[in-house]
């Protein structure tokens, strides 16, 4: 057995590095499936509620989620640490303001709920409606801006350190990363508001969604024709970088399909397919590496970059025990969460409610 | 202003701030969680709305922790990549059990606390709070575990050939004594805070003119108690804690005592003074014998170590700090903070004998026999704003623990210099430190502000049985029910 875990199997990377390149991939397509519901419907308070009122129900919708769907990119960023401490340490110091800006619009967000629940003016409770919508948009920009200029190569030194000027962070396909996260975190906000909601809102959601796809097609086409010229990806991993494209424009057609026939549930997995996809496509990409220098005898390996065999052995073990257990109330949460919203003062609708 | 000198502030910054809301979050679940237990053993009302209402302080608490917490997370990498690389073999894992083991379940639970009221019967819906509280203790564990062994590094190893520690022996790490000391002194201090608060928050709650005397009065008396045995808990492991400091940082412990140069049993207690941390010398007032006392537990034996010969001693080891051999010969001298340490400790320790004697005092006078409390406006005031004291002991503790390993971040293996994110500007840091500051005064003023408002609405009156059907979305909540279909 620890043979087998010492052997060199993938390009230099033994068993557990594999492994835990992979559930750190799996972890931040699960933040962004999850998260991205969050950041959608913040966006949809401003962009579809028309009063306080209903902006306060979007927000109700995911308020006993957000915080668990949360702690997924805090896994992810412990789990980085733990088993590519060199990972963490380039990528978070290397993008210093950038991440900045991702965790004061987190911030701004974490706040908002329990903030905007005390309010009592329609204009204070306003403020911090503000404040999620804000950060429901710029956490995921941010997070999007960061994937993506990731993947075209960076500066960086042979201790690892990431001198990143501005146009390394800031260029075209990094932009077109992050509005493309923005705005399918949108749409599959827009399609988890509509499986919470009453039948009038769940409609106007998926109609918006369903106009929405025609912005997707072409954005989609112009990232893939960027990540084409800007990253190596489609010379270096041909095949499984055309797999995922394929992948992640079937999901984005479905999806699109399913909002047309008011399907919320199959649109709902459509977009989370797609939001995953990307992460599967920067992941994907990377690998052998974890980050790209733009030197490429500087880049850093998986190899490299993981902790010792000791700790990921541990790390492993941690995993297959606590994982299962955590999988099991979290989605226990949502079941019994599942119950549509409505807005109603009815004798019967408070009856009903009192009948629970 | 160097990288270093702003980087360090912004830790201590994060760090003080973050360690409001935790301890709070915590002691505040505790309480919660023991009203609304007393809900389900004794079915009166009264105890319901005790737990509702205090949760609603809980909630607020909860909210700034968390988000001031994922900062905490995404600094090591930020500011301290160095280090990060250097350490992260062994520092990493605690913190990705601490997300998996406890946030998930911290997280996961408060949500369902919060909305199923209705929906559980209270013997089952009680269980979610103590799932919370038990998630955000468990989380306390492991981020105390990765704390502990920057201060006493253990099961580890130096691999020669990238010149990072790694770790070679997980039960080490996670058993290291020092946590075994750090943790309880933590977890109990949290009661008492949560405790304090509640007490000190009750007090200002009879001072306003529609207060729920029979509401405050309870909820006073159950934060007393946890209050008092939280405090006299956190004396009793504070006092084992310092057992294990003088062993492993000894330099610690002379800079909380102001002891420069060695002192042979029965050493005195220097109560108040002042270190002049140039010439090396202290001058204050003391009581003889004491020290011997308190840190023996006996008048002769053992001779306490002062900080000029400890100085020397790790000199002249050319920075091969005890046991762990890694030389560090560009270290000039070892001495610490001493002044605020010193000050650290001393406020400390009195915020804890202080809420031992209020807690002491608020179950006198609260007696079923003679319950004079509420109308003595004094006495109020004393207690509302000693609401604020356990803060300054939690903050005090911090900078002892942190500011205590100077110039190490990891203790004898890596100093703070060397530490630091080679790629991080002044400019940049410069940034971000004054808009963290500015986020966490907006958050802690929010969080006083509607804390304040929380506690003049009171609670909700005895006859709201009905009206609590649902789940309110925001403030006018007579017209704003959701309803679940």
């Amino acid at each position: 057995m620890t043979e087998f875990l010492a052997k060199p199997l993938i390009d230099g990377n033994n068993f557990l590095q594999l492994l835990w390149f992979f559930v750190i991939a799996l972890v931040f397509a699960i933040f962004l499936f999850l998260d991205g519901i969050d950041f959608g419907v913040g966006m949809a308070t401003r962009v579809l509620a028309h009063n306080g009122d209903e902006r306060a129900l979007y927000m109700r919708a995911i308020g006993p989620h957000w915080d668990g769907n949360e702690v997924w990119l805090i896994t992810g960023g412990g789990a980085m640490f733990a088993s590519f401490p060199l990972w963490y340490a380039s990528l978070f110091s290397g993008y210093y303001l950038l991440l900045f800006i991702v965790l004061v619009g987190l911030i701004l967000r974490g706040v908002s709920f329990e903030f905007a629940s005390h309010a009592i003016t329609e204009r204070e409770r306003s403020v911090w409606q503000w404040a999620n919508f804000a950060g429901s948009v710029i956490a995921p920009f941010g997070l999007g801006m960061m994937l993506t200029s990731v993947i075209q190569g960076v500066p960086m030194d042979a201790q690892g350190n990431v001198h990143a000027g501005f146009f390394d962070v800031v260029n075209l396909l990094s932009i077109v990363g992050g509005v493309a996260v923005v705005f399918f975190s949108f749409l599959h906000g827009l399609h988890f508001l509509s499986l919470k909601l009453d039948e009038n809102t769940s409609a106007r959601m998926l109609n918006t969604s369903k106009k929405a796809y025609w912005i997707a097609y072409p954005a989609l086409v112009v990232f893939v024709i960027l990540a084409f010229f800007f990253t190596d990806f489609y010379q270096r991993r041909t095949k499984s970088t055309l797999l995922i494209t394929v992948v992640i424009l079937a999901a984005t057609i479905c999806g699109h399909l399913a909002a047309n026939k008011k399907r919320g549930g199959f649109a709902f997995l459509a977009s989370g397919v797609t939001l995953a996809g990307i992460i599967a496509f920067i992941f994907n990409g990377l690998f052998p590496n974890v980050m790209i220098a733009t030197d490429p005898s500087k880049s850093l390996a998986v190899s490299a970059a993981s902790s010792s065999q000791y700790t990921l052995e541990i790390m492993t073990i941690v995993l297959c025990c606590l994982l299962p257990i955590v999988l099991i109330y979290f989605s226990w949460s949502y079941f019994i969460q599942r119950k549509r919203l409505l807005t109603d003062n009815s004798p019967e609708a408070i009856k009903a409610a009192l009948a629970e | 202003m160097t990288v270093l000198g702003l980087s360090r502030f912004q830790f201590a910054m994060t760090t003080v701030f973050h360690f409001f809301f935790v301890p709070l979050s915590i002691g505040l679940a505790f309480t919660v969680a023991v009203m609304e237990t007393l809900y389900v053993a004794k079915r009166k009302y009264i105890y319901k709305r005790m737990a509702q209402f205090w949760g609603k302080i809980f909630l607020l608490s909860f909210a700034v922790g968390v988000v001031t917490g994922i900062i905490q997370e995404f600094q090591f990498g930020m500011n301290w990549s160095n280090y990060s690389r250097f350490m992260g073999d062994i520092f990493g894992a605690p913190l990705a059990i601490e997300a998996l083991l406890a946030f998930f379940m911290e997280s996961t639970f408060i949500g369902v606390w919060m909305f199923t009221w209705n929906r559980f019967k209270p013997g089952a819906h009680v269980v979610f709070i103590w799932l919370t509280w038990l998630g955000s203790t468990v989380s306390a564990i492991w981020i105390l575990a990765a704390n502990s062994f920057m201060q006493n590094p253990v099961g580890f190893g130096i691999n020669k050939k990238t010149g990072h520690a790694e770790m070679t022996n997980f039960a080490a790490v996670v058993g290291n004594p020092q946590l075994w000391r750090e943790f309880p002194h933590i977890a109990t201090g949290a009661l008492m805070l949560g405790g304090m608060v509640v007490v000190g928050m009750s007090a200002f709650g009879f001072m306003h003119k529609n207060a729920d005397r029979a509401f405050f009065t309870r909820s006073i008396r159950v934060g007393a108690i946890i209050a008092l045995i939280g405090s006299i808990l956190v004396i009793i492991t504070g006092d084992l804690q310092t057992l294990e400091i003088i062993k492993d940082q000894p330099m610690k412990f002379a800079a909380t005592e102001g002891i420069y140069n060695d002192l042979k049993s029965p050493a005195p207690w220097m109560v108040v003074g002042f270190m002049n941390e140039g010439s090396h010398t202290a001058a204050g007032l003391e009581i003889p014998g004491m020290l011997s006392l308190l840190a023996f537990h006996k008048l002769y034996g053992g001779t306490i170590q002062g900080m000029n010969t400890l100085n020397e001693l790790f000199k002249s080891e050319n920075g091969k700090i005890i046991k762990n051999g890694i030389e560090h010969p560009e270290i000039s001298n070892y001495y610490v903070p001493a002044n605020v340490l010193f000050w650290s400790f001393r406020f400390m320790a009195a915020v804890g004998f202080a809420v031992l004697i209020l807690a002491i005092c608020v179950l006198w006078f609260t007696r079923a026999s003679k319950n004079t409390l509420a109308d003595s406006r004094w006495k109020l005031w004393v207690l509302g704003v000693c609401t604020y004291l356990p803060f300054i002991g939690t903050t005090g503790g911090w900078l002892i623990t942190e500011l205590g390993r100077y110039p190490w971040i990891v203790y004898g293996l890596q100093t703070i210099a060397d530490a630091v994110s080679p790629t991080a500007t002044v400019a940049s840091l410069l940034i971000t430190n004054i808009v963290y500051f500015l986020l966490f005064c907006l958050m802690g003023g929010v969080m006083i502000f509607y804390s304040r408002r929380v506690l003049h609405q009171g609670p909700e009156p005895e006859d709201a049985k009905t009206a609590t059907a649902g789940s309110y979305v925001g403030a006018h909540a007579a017209n704003r029910k959701v309803a679940l279909a």
